[in-house]
C-alpha cells in the first residue's frame, strides 16, 4: 500500500497554548468555521512548555506535521516570554530536523489570539495543504512500506 | 551462583574501539580482588574461549556478561543474542553498547553510501568499484566478511539489556562502584543505568550562573576562564544534558563536556534536551525586536547540531537516524 | 571442482569479529595461499563528514582505544593546518610530552604482553603457559610488579596532560587546553624517571632473553620469514627519528631513498588498493604501482612501524637509544627485513620515547602558560601525519568555510602494513605447514609472524593481556570438516 497522492490525508498534532490558540481553536469549532479534521490538539499551558522532544516523538509516532501555536510576540504571553523561548527552540529544531533528513516545514510555529478563530482555521487549512504536497512523513512511510 | 560462590563473568564485544577493554585492564590493581570473586569464562581479548564452547554452555550459566561496542554487522547481532541466552545479567558497558556511541553516527548515512565513500577516497585506486561485503569466491575458495547492517544499534537494539554502565570509556571508579553493586546484589531496578542520576553540572567544580549568552563560541576561539562555567562563556558544554559520574574529567582539562555519559535520569533524548537548554539561554538580549530571520540566523551559529548534541546517542535517540527526505 | 582443504586461524577469536587468518591447502596438503582478513568496518571516513574540524581530535580517537593518542595528535595537526595556525612552543612540547608517555606505554604493552609470551615460555610450550601468567612465572613476580607500576605511571602522565588517558581531550587547533602546573611537573618527572629506568631494563632483558638465546636469536638473525620490501617513515632533521613532525621518506629494499615528501603531498606518492575479501585496503607506493601481494624489487609494497622507522632514519636524537640503534645495525643489515626484528626495534624506540619524555619534563618552559594561538577562519585543506606506535598515520581534512568537514581521508598503520602482514603470514604458513601436517606450535609461529606487526585491529582491534585465541579448521576437498584444533 502506498500513501501520498491527492487522497493522502495528513495527520497533524497541534500543541496549543491554553490562553490563546486553544481558545482560538475552540472559537473556530463553535462558530462552525470550516477547517480540515486532520488535526488533533493537545492543550499546553504555554507554547514555551513544548519540549523539542514532544515534537520529535510526534514525528516518530507518524504524524505528518506538528503545529505549535501560542500568543503573539513579543508581549501577549501569560508567562512573559514563553513564546519567545518557543521561537528560539523552533528555529534550532528546524535546523536539527534538516540535518536529520526531515523536511523542517513539517513543523510550524504560529501565533493566534483567543479571538482569531478565523485565523486558526486558516492556518490549519494551509498547513494541511502544504503537508499534502509534502506527502507522508518519511518515518511513517517507511513503517507502512515495511522498511523498519 | 557457580563454583564455590564465584561469579561466572564474561566480556563480550561488538563494533568496539577496545577502549572499554583498556578500562577493564586499567583496573589492574583491583583485578585480583574482582577475579577472586569471579571466574572469567569468556573474554576474547584476554582469555581464550571459542564460540563453540560458548554455544555448548547451558543457557543462563554466565552470571554476568559485560558487553562493549555497538552493533553494526550481522555477526555482532548474532553474538549478542548468543550471549543474552547464556547470561543471567547482561550489562551494556560503555556508551557504544548503551546508546550506539560514536560509530552510531553511521546512522547519518546508509550502507551503500558508507561503502561508496570508504572505497572511493582520493587515495584509493579502485577501477572496478570493489566494495567488500558478504561472500566472495577467490581462486575457488569461499571467503566472507560480515555484512554491515543498514543501521548501527545499541545492544538493546537486538536483545534485552539488564543494566547499563555508560561512558566512553567508563571511568575506572565507575566500574569499581558498579562491580561492587553487582557483587553485593545491591542493584537498582532492571533496565536502569548504574551511576548517579543527576546531570554533570551537579558535580562540576565550575561556577555556573546560568547566564543568558549572546552567541555561541567554538572551543578554539577563546581561552576560557578556568573557574567559570563553560556554557556561561558561550561554549557548548553538554553538562546540562549529560549524566554525572565521570568526575567532570574533560571540564578539568578546560574542555567542554561532549556528552559521553549519555542523558541523565528522566531524559529520553540527550540532543533534544540540549537543544532546549541552549534555546533557553541563547540570544535573550533585545530579542523582542528580532525578526524571525534574525532568530533563525542566531541558531544557525550552531553549525553541527547532530554532531554536537548526539555524538554518542544518535541510535538510541527519538529519531535514531537520518531520514533522507531533505 | 574445488580442490584442497581449508584451514582457518582466528587470531582474534571469531567472537571478537575483527580479523581472521584463512589458509588454503592443495590436495597434497601444501599451502596454496593464505589470507589475513579484517572483518569489520565502522566507516569513520563517511560519518565524520559534516562534523566540526575542532571536534575531530575528540572524535577520531574512537577509531582505536589502544592508540587514541596517535589519532588525537594526527587529528590536531590536521586541524592546525585547516586553520593555518601553528601551536605555541609550549603547546608543542606539552603535546610531545604526553605523546611520549603514551608511546612508552603502548610499546611496553605490546612487548611484554603480546610478543614476549611467544618467546619466553616458547611457542611450543603448553598453551596454558603461553600467557601473562606463564610469563610472570618465568620472569618472576618482581618484574611483573614493575611492569604494572610502569603502566600506572605512564597512565597518570597521560591523564595529567591529556585530561583522560584513553581518548585524550587536550589538543585543539592552535595548541592545548591546559598548561602544566608546578605540582603536576613534579609528578610527571617522578614517572618519567621510572619509565626511563624501566625502558633501559627492558632493552637489557630483550638482549639477554632473546639475543642470548640461541634459538630466538637465530629467529631474528636468520629469519626465513623475510619479505624484502620498501620502508616508509617520518624523518626529522638530518634523517633522525621523529614521531610528530618531519618529512615522509621511503627507502627501497636495499636502503636507497626512493621518495621524500611533505605529508601534505602524500596523495602524489601513496595509493590504496581494494580486495573484496577484506575490509582493509592495501597501500602502495604510487611510483611503483600495485603489482599484487609480492615483495622484491619493483613492488610498491612497503612496511611501516618500528622496524621501518629504524630502516629509514640515520640517527636517533637521544643518546641511549642512539647507542642501542648502532648496536642493532652492527648485528643486522640495514635495511633489515626480518619480521622478528620488529621486536628489537620496538624496545629501542621505547627507550627513545622515555628519553624524550625526560628531556621535555626537564625543560623549564614546559610549565609556560602560553599554550594557545587563536586561529582565524578555516582555510580549506589540512593534512596531519604522525608516527603511531604501529607506523605512519595520516589524517586529511577538507573543511567548508564554516569549519565543517567536507571531505576526509584516513590512512592507518594497519593499512600500510596490510600487504606485508599478508605476505608474512603466507610465508610462515608455507614454511611451517607441510603435507597437511599441522601442530599447534607450528600454527602459533604463523601467528607470531603476524603479531610482530602488532596489527591494530580496532584501527582494527588489538589484544591485551595473554594469548590471542587460535582456531584451525581443516576441511576436505568436498568442504566437509575433517578436524578442528583449538587452543584451550
Ligand atoms: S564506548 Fe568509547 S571506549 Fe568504549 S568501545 Fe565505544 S568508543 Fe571505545
Ligand atoms: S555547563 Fe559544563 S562547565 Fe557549566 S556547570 Fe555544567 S558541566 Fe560545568
Ligand atoms: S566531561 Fe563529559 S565527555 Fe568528558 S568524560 Fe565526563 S561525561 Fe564524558
Ligand atoms: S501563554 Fe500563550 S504562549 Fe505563553
Amino acid at each position: 500500500m502506498a500513501e501520498g497522492g491527492s487522497w493522502f490525508e495528513p495527520k497533524i498534532l497541534g500543541f496549543l497554548c491554553n490562553w490563546c490558540s486553544y481558545a482560538a481553536a475552540d472559537l473556530a469549532g463553535m462558530s462552525r468555521m470550516e477547517y480540515p479534521p486532520n488535526i488533533r490538539c493537545i492543550r499546553v499551558m504555554c507554547s514555551g512548555r513544548v519540549e523539542p522532544s514532544f515534537v520529535l516523538e510526534a514525528l516518530r509516532e507518524g504524524y505528518d506535521g506538528v503545529l505549535i501555536a501560542g500568543c503573539h510576540p513579543p508581549s501577549d504571553c501569560h508567562y512573559q516570554s514563553g513564546n519567545l523561548k518557543a521561537r528560539r527552540r523552533y528555529y534550532l529544531l528546524r535546523k536539527l530536523l534538516r540535518e536529520l533528513g526531515i523536511n523542517p516545514d513539517r513543523v510550524r510555529l504560529e501565533w493566534a489570539s483567543a479571538s482569531e478563530g478565523q485565523r486558526f482555521a486558516e492556518i490549519v487549512r494551509d498547513f494541511t495543504e502544504q503537508l499534502r504536497r509534502l506527502g507522508p512523513n518519511p518515518i511513517r512511510a517507511m513503517r507502512v512500506g515495511g522498511g523498519e | 551462583m557457580a563454583e564455590g560462590n564465584k561469579l561466572n563473568l564474561a566480556i563480550g564485544l561488538g563494533a568496539t574501539c577496545s577502549g572499554c577493554d583498556v578500562t577493564i585492564v586499567d583496573l589492574a590493581e583491583d583485578l585480583p580482588k574482582i577475579l577472586s570473586s569471579a571466574n572469567i569464562v569468556f573474554w576474547p581479548t584476554a582469555a581464550d574461549l571459542k564460540l563453540k564452547d560458548l554455544e555448548a554452555m547451558a543457557d543462563g550459566s554466565i552470571d554476568l556478561c559485560l558487553y562493549h561496542g555497538s552493533i553494526v554487522n550481522e555477526e555482532n547481532a548474532e553474538i549478542a543474542k548468543l550471549l543474552r541466552r547464556k547470561s543471567k545479567l547482561l550489562v551494556a558497558f560503555g556508551s557504544c553498547a548503551c546508546f550506539g556511541g560514536i560509530p552510531g553516527l553511521g546512522n547519518l548515512t546508509n550502507r551503500e553510501q558508507l561503502l561508496e565513500t570508504v572505497y572511493g577516497t582520493p587515495s584509493t585506486e579502485n577501477p572496478n568499484g570493489i566494495k567488500p561485503q558478504g561472500e566472495v569466491i577467490v581462486d575457488g575458495y569461499r571467503m566472507r566478511v560480515p555484512r554491515r547492517l543498514d543501521l548501527a544499534l545499541p545492544l538493546s537494539g537486538v536483545v534485552e539489556v539488564d543494566y547499563l554502565i555508560p561512558g566512553c570509556p567508563p571511568q575506572t571508579s565507575q566500574v569499581r562502584d558498579s562491580f561492587e553493586a553487582i557483587l553485593s546484589g545491591n542493584l537498582p531496578p532492571k533496565g536502569s543505568i548504574i551511576g548517579p542520576g543527576k546531570n554533570l553540572c551537579d558535580e562540576c567544580p565550575r561556577k555556573r550562573e546560568g547566564k543568558a549568552i549572546a552567541r555561541i563560541v567554538r572551543p578554539h576561539e577563546i581561552i576560557p576562564d578556568p573557574e567559570k562555567c563553560l556554557l556561561d562563556q558561550g561554549i557548548l558544554c553538554m553538562g546540562p544534558a549529560t549524566r554525572a559520574g565521570c568526575g567532570a574529567k574533560c571540564i578539568k582539562a578546560n574542555m567542554r563536556c561532549e556528552g559521553c555519559m549519555g542523558p541523565p535520569d528522566g531524559i529520553r533524548d540527550q540532543g533534544a534536551k540540549m537543544l532546549s537548554t541552549i534555546a533557553s539561554i541563547l540570544g535573550l538580549e533585545g530579542e523582542e525586536k528580532m525578526t524571525e530571520e534574525e532568530v533563525a540566523k542566531l541558531m544557525d551559529g550552531i553549525a553541527d547540531p547532530v554532531g554536537l548534541f548526539y555524538l554518542f546517542s544518535l541510535p538510541s535517540s527519538i529519531l535514531r537516524r537520518k531520514w533522507g527526505e531533505v | 571442482m574445488k580442490s584442497g582443504r581449508e584451514i582457518e586461524i582466528y587470531p582474534a577469536s571469531r567472537l571478537e569479529g575483527h580479523a581472521r587468518i584463512s589458509i588454503f591447502l592443495d590436495e597434497k596438503g601444501a599451502v596454496k595461499d593464505a589470507f589475513f582478513q579484517i572483518l569489520e568496518l565502522r566507516g569513520f571516513e563517511e560519518f565524520c563528514k559534516g562534523r566540526l574540524v575542532e571536534e575531530m581530535p575528540r572524535i577520531t580517537p574512537r577509531i582505536c582505544g589502544v592508540c587514541p593518542w596517535a589519532h588525537h595528535l594526527a587529528s590536531a595537526k590536521a586541524a592546525d593546518a585547516v586553520y593555518g595556525v601553528e601551536p605555541t612552543e609550549a603547546a608543542k612540547k606539552i603535546r610531545e610530552m604526553g605523546y611520549s608517555a603514551f608511546f612508552v606505554h603502548d610499546h611496553l604493552l605490546h612487548f611484554y604482553l603480546l610478543a614476549l609470551p611467544d618467546f619466553i615460555p616458547g611457542p611450543r610450550a603448553p598453551p596454558a603457559e603461553r600467557n601473562v601468567v606463564g610469563l610472570l612465572n618465568r620472569v618472576g613476580k618482581e618484574l611483573g610488579g614493575r611492569l604494572l607500576r610502569a603502566f600506572k605511571y605512564s597512565h597518570e602522565i597521560q591523564e595529567i596532560v591529556g585530561g583522560r588517558s584513553t581518548h585524550p581531550v587536550f589538543c585543539l587547533p592552535g595548541g592545548v587546553s591546559k598548561p602544566i602546573g608546578e605540582d603536576e611537573r613534579a609528578k610527571i618527572e617522578e614517572g618519567a624517571k621510572y619509565l626511563l629506568e624501566f625502558s633501559e631494563a627492558t632493552l637489557e632483558l630483550f638482549k639477554k632473553a632473546l639475543l642470548g638465546d640461541d634459538k630466538y636469536s637465530k629467529m631474528i638473525l636468520e629469519d626465513k620469514n623475510v619479505n624484502r620490501v620498501n620502508s616508509l617513515a617520518m624523518v626529522g632533521d638530518g634523517d633522525s627519528l621523529s614521531l610528530l613532525s618531519g618529512m615522509l621518506k621511503a627507502v627501497d629494499p636495499e636502503g636507497r631513498t626512493i621518495g621524500l615528501f611533505e605529508p601534505k603531498d602524500y596523495l602524489d606518492h601513496i595509493s590504496e588498493h581494494v580486495e573484496p575479501w577484506t575490509y582493509s585496503k592495501f597501500t602502495f607506493l604510487k611510483a611503483l604501482g600495485w603489482r599484487g601481494l609480492r615483495d622484491g624489487k619493483g613492488s610498491g609494497v612497503y612496511r611501516v612501524g618500528p622496524l621501518a622507522r629504524l630502516n629509514v632514519i640515520e640517527k636517533i636524537p637521544t643518546p641511549k637509544a642512539q647507542g642501542a640503534f648502532e648496536e642493532m645495525f652492527e648485528v643486522l643489515d640495514k635495511p633489515c627485513h626480518s619480521t622478528f626484528a620488529y621486536h628489537w626495534a620496538r624496545v629501542i624506540e621505547t627507550l627513545y620515547a622515555a628519553e624524550r619524555l625526560m628531556e621535555l619534563i626537564k625543560d623549564p618552559s614546559i610549565t609556560d602558560g602560553d599554550i594557545r594561538n587563536i586561529p582565524g577562519s578555516p582555510r580549506g585543506r589540512g593534512v596531519g601525519a604522525v608516527e603511531a606506535p604501529r607506523g605512519t598515520l595520516i589524517h586529511d581534512y577538507t573543511s567548508n568555510g564554516d569549519g565543517r568537514i567536507r571531505e576526509l581521508n584516513l590512512i592507518v598503520p594497519t593499512t600500510h602494513n596490510n600487504s606485508v602482514i599478508c605476505m608474512s603470514v603466507r610465508n610462515a604458513a608455507r614454511d611451517l605447514i607441510k603435507s597437511g601436517s599441522i601442530d599447534e606450535g607450528l600454527l602459533n609461529e604463523v601467528e607470531m609472524a603476524f603479531r610482530a606487526y602488532d596489527p591494530c585491529l580496532a584501527c582494527a582491534t588489538h589484544a591485551l593481556p595473554g594469548q590471542l585465541p587460535l582456531k584451525v579448521s581443516i576441511f576436505d576437498s568436498r568442504g566437509t570438516l575433517l578436524k578442528e584444533i583449538s587452543r584451550p
